[in-house]
């Protein structure tokens, strides 16, 4: 089999040179050699398919937007979603229209300025005038989205508040753990030394601790109240990333990182929104972190603060968890 | 050696080439080469730059092939995932089991697939070829300063080609990691099969690597400052050799960087020390690591990883300014401003590394600043664009190949690099951080855009390589099939990151939210198997044209720089006579008052130009 496939090839390539070889020979029979490396013929061809290519191109830009602008994200889901969603839109515009123009003018100049025969080029080195304005127009527009996106960007990044509820989330190979503060909206202290099957998170004696509530598949969290989220890693770096809140942060072991936001709109009301009753938030990995990065997942649940009081009330805290099913090593680990 | 010595020789002798119609060799050879050539000193350990150069062409297209059918294997996972394609078992064997690929083998695709591309084809390939071509023939030297490092060069990047070859063939393998091979996933073997053996092998072909980029590099640097021929003053180079010039000098600065980063992943996973690694368990157990961290690896990463990105685009660039200049028969416009936005997209390049980093956990101030300079970019990058733009104007534009490809390349530039302007933002990179928005971006601006660079430097200058012509017909199918195609499969990736599709997924089958982005990859991966298909036509080309190509005149494109005034068959020292003197910059095109459109740099200026300060 291997041996056709190769012999197949061999033919198709030496009947490719042989092809090839007449079709040089016949060319040169029919108009012999011209002077011109390429006549003004082919030229204009070519800058023909320039245009033609060029209006493909936009063509297939405007179909692709309209064809995929409902599949993209949904409106953003936390405060701070929209002020990053108005500075991608201003940006996006800005650029889309810088797309379109440097390529209509870069178009327009290969189709008119085709070689004739009986043409010569101007000979227009240089104009400072010109590369002044190449230079501080875009210098401006610059200088405006970068203190556009610097002000977004330390609203993001500096919004703690005080009444934000601390959820650690931790990862692993490769799955999501939740980690809420509990009652004292504090987390107890942790040692990877002291993991176990059982104590997954290495949670070590701290009274702080004892109230916290772990969570596995999916977390809940509130519609309105600021949430302040800690990264911890076991074992290599991953990337908790919730596009629907415009969330995103590396998860580094060794070190703890944070991000903090406020969800907007609730599981059930996006349901709504999106005419799609089995929609959910979801939290993804989004750093290479092996064989199983592509399905890493856990869900989200934003609701209101009455359903989610009732569905805290339903779990088991730490203390409660290592009085009801944690096997004598977990307790002993924790000394 | 004798190179030198003739260089001085020739500094008495007048200059003998008038206009590069009718080279004439009046003057006896001064080359005194007396050492016998044999097929070992010629094709294989050649010190010849000449030959060096197409030993790193054809290399780099070796690897190229490769990598880009990893990249249609890996194509059809994400297109139709799951399905099987019974063709890949033969190949693949074990790593595509009833010929559905395996999601280990997956990533280890993906990252040889980078690696290849961002190193071997864009880095060895691109400034390999034509720095070594191009710097001893334009500047006018008998060859490079010292062609035994440059032999040297060679083959350690064959010999680190070798290793990463062999890397694909163990057991475990090859590296997994992604091209950046963060650490601790790329130190630890528990972690993924590829930390094992296939990493360690990266690692030692990565730091062969490196010795070869240091020795061309510095090789090239030396060249160019030293050894430029009489007149062939700073301002009057080819805007080429300031592209080469300069990344020389970025790689020589960085790359060392880079060997220290790999050195000290070589330490954490050989000899237990803990420079990136602490607080893990892995494995069902806690390891001894403490007191490192993953970050400084991305900062040592990216030190080098951001200036790489120019390492690869500068030589793209500095070929299309003399292949638009050329074609446009006009001279490049501003050409003191291009050298300025090379200087500043170079200096620059060393100040924006954090941009890969603004969601680690790095201080957000210091994210802020990082915004700054990396915006900052987009100002040389406008200035190129628009200087290329505006040198087509009114010009005379002949559409070779290689002009087709350089237009291509502005066409790439502009739509790759706009994007960087979002994700140079860190308030925007929140959300398409890792995305496949990424994957568009450098795939259109360093991807697309240099391998464009490399195709219009292969057209333009392969007469000069092999003495043959190659099918213009057949350059201009490749050429708009690859156009379409490139744009095809890079394109509509921004609207799967946009849907906040992370990259190196082996399927997006888990997440219902990717449920109706399915039909986008199908059609990427139709557009890249037009594109892969397109490349047989070049390699057809090329290939055919070495042996049975038309023969090539000395000076095709009529163009005005100096290795267009050697003769075609190639001769150890370039010029048979003296080394041709230069009188003027490198883009006398369509000058008024000359009969020719193009005025070669080794024409002596009339007494009108003196006069009127012409230089």
């Amino acid at each position: 089999m291997t041996l056709v496939v190769l012999a197949v090839i061999v033919l198709f390539v030496l009947a490719a040179v042989k092809v090839m070889s007449i079709y040089e020979l016949s060319a040169e029979l029919r108009g012999g050699r011209n002077d011109d490396v390429i006549t003004e013929k082919e030229g204009k061809n070519q800058a023909f398919y320039w245009v033609l290519f060029i209006a493909g191109l936009f063509a297939f830009f405007i179909w692709t937007f309209f064809e995929y602008k409902d599949k993209l994200l949904p409106e953003a889901a936390s405060a701070h979603g929209p002020e990053i969603d108005l500075l991608f839109n201003v940006t996006m515009a800005t650029i889309v229209f810088v797309f379109f123009l440097t390529h209509i003018i870069l178009v327009y100049q290969a189709y008119k300025n085709v070689y004739r025969k009986d043409r010569k080029a101007v000979y227009f080195a240089h104009s400072n005038k010109l590369e002044m304005i190449w230079t501080i127009i875009p210098a401006i527009v610059l200088t405006g989205l970068i203190a556009y996106g610097l002000n977004v960007w330390n609203d993001v990044m500096y919004s703690g508040s005080k009444d934000a509820m601390v959820i650690e989330l931790y990862s692993k190979q490769f799955d999501w753990t939740a980690r809420y503060g509990g009652k004292d909206n504090t987390l107890g202290k942790t040692d990877f030394r002291k993991i176990v099957a059982g104590n997954d998170l290495g949670m070590i004696e701290d009274s702080k601790g004892n109230d916290d509530i772990i969570t596995k598949a999916e977390f809940h969290i509130v519609k309105g109240k600021p949430v302040s989220f800690k990264f911890r890693s076991r074992d290599v770096i991953h990337s908790a990333y919730m596009p629907h809140f415009r969330a995103q942060m590396n998860c580094v072991p060794g070190m703890e990182t944070s991000f903090e936001f406020t969800p907007t709109i609730t599981t059930a009301e996006m349901r709504t929104k999106l005419k799609n009753k089995n929609f959910n938030y979801v939290l993804l990995c989004n750093k290479i972190c092996g064989a199983s990065h592509f399905n890493m997942q856990m869900d989200i649940i934003v609701e209101t603060q009455e359903e989610f009081n009732k569905y805290i009330a339903e779990q088991k805290n730490w203390m409660q968890q290592q009085a009801a099913a944690t096997p004598a090593a977990v307790t002993a680990s924790i000394k | 050696m004798s190179a030198m010595e003739n260089t001085n020789q020739d500094a008495h002798v007048e200059p003998i080439v008038h206009a590069s119609h009718d080279l004439h060799h009046s003057h006896d050879d001064h080359d005194d080469h007396h050492h016998v050539e044999t097929f070992w000193n010629k094709y294989v350990f050649s010190q010849d730059h000449k030959m060096i150069s197409k030993q790193f062409l054809i290399t780099a297209i070796f690897m190229g092939v490769l990598a880009m059918m990893m990249s249609m294997v890996f194509r059809l996972q994400l297109a139709w995932p799951g399905q099987s394609f019974p063709f890949l078992e033969p190949i693949l064997g074990k790593w595509a089991p009833g010929g559905v690929l395996n999601p280990d083998f997956y990533l280890a695709l993906v990252t040889i697939h980078g690696t290849i591309m961002v190193f071997f084809v864009l880095t060895g390939g691109l400034s390999g070829t034509f720095s070594n071509l191009l710097i001893p023939l334009q500047v006018g030297a008998r060859d490079m300063a010292s062609g035994f490092l440059n032999m040297l060069s060679f083959w350690f990047f064959a010999a680190s080609s070798l290793v990463m070859l062999s890397s694909i063939f163990i057991e475990s393998g090859p590296a997994s990691g992604g091209w950046t091979v963060y650490p601790p996933l790329s130190a630890l073997p528990q972690a993924m099969p590829g930390s094992g053996l296939g990493m360690t092998l990266w690692l030692v072909s990565m730091a062969l690597f490196i010795v070869s980029s240091l020795l061309g590099s510095l090789n090239y640097i030396v060249t160019v400052i030293n050894l430029r021929t009489k007149g062939m003053s700073m301002t009057r180079l080819p805007l080429t050799i300031w592209a080469f010039l300069v990344t020389a000098i970025l790689g020589v600065l960085s790359f060392p960087v880079l060997f220290a980063a790999a050195l000290l992943l070589i330490f954490d996973r050989s000899f237990g020390t803990s420079f990136y690694l602490s607080d893990i368990y892995i494995g069902g157990q806690a390891l001894e690591y403490n007191g490192g961290s993953p970050i400084l690896y991305e900062h040592l990463f990216w030190f080098l990883g951001h200036p790489e990105v120019y390492i690869v685009l500068l030589p793209a660039l500095g070929i299309t300014s003399e292949v638009i200049a050329t074609n446009a028969r006009k001279p490049i416009f501003g050409y003191r401003a291009m050298i300025a936005s090379i200087l500043g997209i170079a200096f620059l390049s060393f100040i924006v590394w954090g941009h890969h980093m603004f969601i680690t956990g790095m201080n957000p101030f210091l994210g802020s600043v990082f915004v700054f300079t990396t915006l900052l970019v987009a100002i040389p990058s406008a200035v190129k664009a628009f200087n290329y733009i505006t040198t087509l104007w009114k010009g005379n534009i002949v559409y070779t190949p290689a002009m087709m490809f350089a237009i291509g390349l502005v066409s790439f530039f502009i739509t790759g690099g706009v994007t960087g302007i979002i994700l140079g933002d860190s308030a925007l990179d929140i959300n398409v951080h890792d995305t496949y928005f990424v994957v568009a971006h450098f795939h259109l601006v360093m991807g697309s855009a240099a391998i464009f660079g490399m195709f219009a430097g292969i057209y333009h200058w392969f007469p000069r390589m092999y003495g043959k012509m190659m099918n213009k017909q057949l350059g201009f199918a490749h050429f708009w099939l690859t156009f379409a195609g490139a744009y095809g499969v890079f394109f509509p990736m921004h609207f799967l990151g946009l849907a906040g599709v992370p990259r190196r997924y082996y399927s997006n089958t888990e997440f219902p939210i990717f449920n109706d982005l399915v039909d986008i990859n199908v059609m990427v991966t139709w557009f890249a198997i037009l594109a892969g298909t397109a490349q047989l036509i070049f390699l057809f080309n090329f290939f055919y044209s070495i042996f049975r190509g038309q023969p090539a005149p000395q000076n095709p494109w009529r163009s005005n720089t100096l290795e267009w005034t050697a003769p075609v068959k190639h001769i150890h020292g370039n010029w048979p006579g003296a080394i041709p003197e230069v009188h003027r910059w490198a883009y006398d095109y369509s000058k008024p008052d000359k009969s020719e459109d193009f005025c070669p740099q080794n024409v002596p200026m009339t007494e009108k130009e003196i006069a009127e300060g012409a230089h």
